[in-house]
């Protein structure tokens, strides 16, 4: 029930309170209510839930942490857009067997 | 002395503390298990029934003959990729042919609500009419009912279907040993996503198409390459893990399944994200599950991605000897937990 | 998917693990909050992959769960009225009431309808005019800006047959509970990261300095438990008690401004009875007295409702962390999903129904 997930504004229709936007979670899109983050535009990240969006996304903070534990870990690509983690995976189990 | 039924009714054990039918009953999780194996087996009583194969497998005058029957419900009945009239007789053949058996023909009945646009029944005829090419048997029979408005839903579909068994064929859900090796013709959940999609609003940036199809032209193709071939089976409600579950119960075995080797359609798991589903447990119509000896897997995987419809085809597990007759996941993070039957419905009439 | 599958990457997973178990000197015992922190500690194995020294009790964190037995009642008593249709998430059909569930209310014939949105329920009201649409508003503060939202939308466009059964419940009065019990085993606090989202995370501080707890605003994939697990236990270490947020990307310290300026005109603070815990003052949400036309409780007039739990249901132990679901004799024998004696069995949040599913059994819990 707490749950909620990160998708891209891809459109939005609607200026009254009720804002409504199609969000692409990942290649499926959906519906949401923007009346919570006004200043969500097309191209943003949201976090939604129950059909409404919660916030935005903070690209900068969600990239420092990751870019931090990178370094720590020395993993490359880590949250790069593109990178198929499904070979990583392929390598990472080759490496265990 | 009293009949099967009225000894039934006596039981002092209680089938269920419900008094009512639920949609649950028709999940394929463990409300149905519960029902099929506490009324219709002691019941029906047969040993053909009670082997609990996706067909039963009869012999007739020295031939061995696969029987199936499937009853289609799915709502809505028009979804991307299909509609009930494929649905029926793909989903009917599916079972056919996971028994290692080649069709003969089918039979069809159709329960029509009265309003339901003759012209949506063209649809649904040219479709039957299509998929009994396609799939290379014809329907034998078959007889239609009408009820009143407001007591069919448009229109449900029965197709039962005969089969002959392959010489030297010989698949049941118990013959799962440790060892043997686990594949999956194609990417799991397509099915349901497409008919969740058509109902719940969302949309696909590349259309998602149901992957109601034959697996015919696959199961042969494994089966001239490895016709010791031990287990298949089509995973529909309750998709892979359900399958596997029924498998390894079974055969008493332990099944361990390797989550990053299980092929995923990005889209369909993106879906099961929004919709909070687990693609492990989403129907599929075209696609079948295969055990074979460890010797036969890389021919196996081979017959089966040389194949036309098969690249995607993958190996994604093994029968063990450890907890046996449950299933066991290793996931992506390299921990482990088992799969178990859900009890009742993720995604009501889906088939 | 981007934002999501970072944080399931399983090098990065043992990165955080390796500066776990590097840290964690002593046995230390946190409590991650929301149902849904619960299930993906358990979908993922981030027990079994955590060093044995750190302890994971599962909290009060399921609405669904914590939904008092007299609201489910009266939920059933409402769906079975002539003219109503009952809306509500899919999860809360098969909490089992007094006598049955939604779910077996709708086989009886009740017009239950499973809704994604409480605007889908508002949209069934408009479209329904002669109808009486309730919403069952179940949830923490993740949720209540929908519900509160779609009233607002109501009173605007002048919707009459639109109404929500409210059972809002909220974290901070819950934690302060769990903390001030006597019995309380619990050294630090994974903070259910969604509710924080919305209310932002300054009703924690209180909390941290008081019960000298350290509290983490955590998120819910594998690297973000595990990033909080690990900020928890280097406060632990450290003695430190603060409140510190690990889901920066999308949580921040005052919230959602606009979410709270709704619920705070929509909605006021009220006593709640928390299923399995009992009552909590000042700990859930009714409708303000403006918004007093929207209140199903008010219009179909029910009474006080005497109920009684069945005995041998253990859920609050389970809510509060001091049992695990494998330990309740009843787990996997008398009760399981087909047959639940409590909430937690049976909803999508709830740590038995976790336990449950993900297979975990006295033996596979290791004891931990």
């Amino acid at each position: 029930m707490c749950l909620a997930i990160p998708g891209k504004v891809v459109a939005i229709e609607g200026s009254d309170e009720l804002r409504m936007a199609r969000v692409d979670f990942g290649g499926v899109t959906r519906e949401a209510c923007l009346a919570y983050v006004p200043e969500a535009k097309i191209g943003d990240y949201v976090l939604v839930h129950v059909g409404f969006a919660i916030a935005t996304v903070d690209e900068q903070a969600a990239q420092e942490a990751l870019s931090l534990l990178a370094e720590v870990g020395e993993i490359e690509d880590l949250g790069k857009e593109g990178v198929d983690l499904r070979k990583e995976d392929a390598d990472l189990r080759k490496e265990e067997t | 002395m009293p009949s099967r039924i009225e000894s039934l009714l006596s039981c002092p054990v209680p089938l269920d503390d419900e008094q009512i039918v639920q949609m649950a009953h028709g999940g394929g999780g463990r409300k149905m298990a519960n029902l099929i194996e506490r009324l219709f087996l002691p019941a029906f009583d047969s040993p053909a029934l009670s082997a609990l194969g996706d067909g039963a497998v009869v012999e007739v005058g020295g031939q061995r003959l696969a029987f199936s029957t499937d009853t289609f419900v799915v709502s809505p009945p028009f979804f991307p990729g299909g509609d009930i009239g494929s649905l029926a007789i793909h989903g009917t053949a599916n079972d056919l042919a996971v028994c290692g058996a080649e069709p003969v023909g089918f039979s069809v009945g159709l329960v029509l609500e009265e309003g339901f646009a003759v012209e949506s029944l063209r649809r649904v005829v040219a479709s039957l009419a299509d998929a009994s090419v396609k799939v290379g048997a014809p329907i034998l029979t078959g007889d239609t009912k009408v009820v009143e408005r407001g007591k069919g839903d448009g229109i449900y579909i029965n197709t039962s279907g005969i089969g002959r068994v392959r010489a030297g064929v010989n698949v049941a859900p118990d013959r799962a040993a440790p060892g043997d090796v686990v594949l999956v013709s194609g990417p799991v959940g397509d099915h349901g996503i497409a008919v969740m999609a058509a109902r719940s609003g969302i949309e696909f940036e590349t259309t998602l198409l149901s992957d109601s199809a034959p697996v015919l032209p696959l199961v042969r193709a494994l089966l001239d390459a490895v016709p010791d071939t031990k287990v298949m089976r089509d995973p529909t409600r309750g998709g892979l893990a359900t399958a596997l579950c029924e498998i390894a119960a079974a055969s008493q075995a332990g099944v361990r399944v390797d989550e990053t080797a299980v092929p995923v359609r990005p889209e369909v798991r993106a879906a099961c994200e929004v919709l909070g589903f687990d693609p492990l447990y989403v129907a599929c119509e075209g696609r079948f599950l295969a055990i074979v000896p460890p010797a036969r897997a890389d021919a196996a995987l081979a017959a089966l991605q040389n194949a036309a419809g098969g690249t995607e085809a993958r190996r994604i597990g093994a029968v063990t000897a450890e907890d046996p007759g449950r299933v066991v996941l290793r996931t992506r993070l390299g921990s482990h937990r088992r799969l178990e039957r859900l009890s009742g419905e993720q995604l009501p009439r889906i088939c | 998917m981007r934002h999501l599958d970072e944080y399931r990457d399983p090098a990065a997973v043992r990165v955080v693990l390796r500066q776990i178990e590097a840290t964690a000197q002593h046995p230390w015992t946190i409590m991650e909050v929301c149902g849904g922190q619960t299930h993906s500690i358990l979908k993922f194995g981030l027990d079994e992959l955590l060093p044995a020294n750190i302890r994971l009790i599962h909290g009060p964190g399921c609405p669904v769960c914590v939904t008092p037995l007299e609201q489910i009642d009266r939920a059933l008593a409402i769906a079975s009225r002539p003219g109503v249709i009952l809306c509500s998430f899919g999860d809360m059909l098969r909490v089992p009431g007094s006598s049955g569930d939604l779910l077996t209310a709708k086989a009886r014939g009740a017009d239950v309808r499973i809704v994604y949105s409480p605007l889908d329920a508002l949209k069934i009201a408009s479209r329904e005019p002669d109808r009486q649409v309730v919403f069952f508003a179940v949830g923490f503060e993740t949720t209540a800006p929908a519900n509160a939202m779609a009233v607002q939308c109501a009173a605007r466009q002048g919707v009459g047959n639109f109404s929500l059964l409210m059972a809002h419940v909220l974290v901070p009065p819950a934690l302060e509970a769990l903390l001030s019990d006597p019995e309380c085993v619990i050294q630090g606090l994974l903070a259910p990261g969604h509710v924080c989202v919305v209310t932002g995370y300054r009703a924690y501080e209180p909390l941290a300095a008081h019960y000298h707890v350290p509290i983490v605003v955590t998120g819910f994939e594998p690297l973000d438990l595990l990033r909080g697990v690990l900020a928890a236990v280097r406060q632990l270490e450290r003695g430190e008690a603060r409140v510190e947020n690990q889901y920066e990307r999308v949580a921040r310290a005052d919230g959602n401004p606009a979410a709270r300026a709704v619920l705070a005109e929509v909605f006021a603070v009220s006593d709640r009875k928390w299923r399995g815990i009992g009552e909590i003052p000042a700990s859930g949400y009714a409708l303000a007295p403006a918004y007093a036309a929207f209140d199903a409780e008010r219009i179909f007039g029910l009474e006080e409702l005497a109920v009684e739990e069945p005995r041998e249901c253990l859920s609050g132990l389970v809510l509060q962390g001091r049992i695990r679901p494998t330990e309740c004799p009843q787990f996997g024998t008398r009760c399981t999903p087909e047959h639940p004696l409590g909430a937690t069995m049976v909803s999508s949040e709830g740590a038995c129904a976790a336990y449950f599913h993900y297979g975990r059994t006295a033996q596979a819990a290791g004891g931990r």
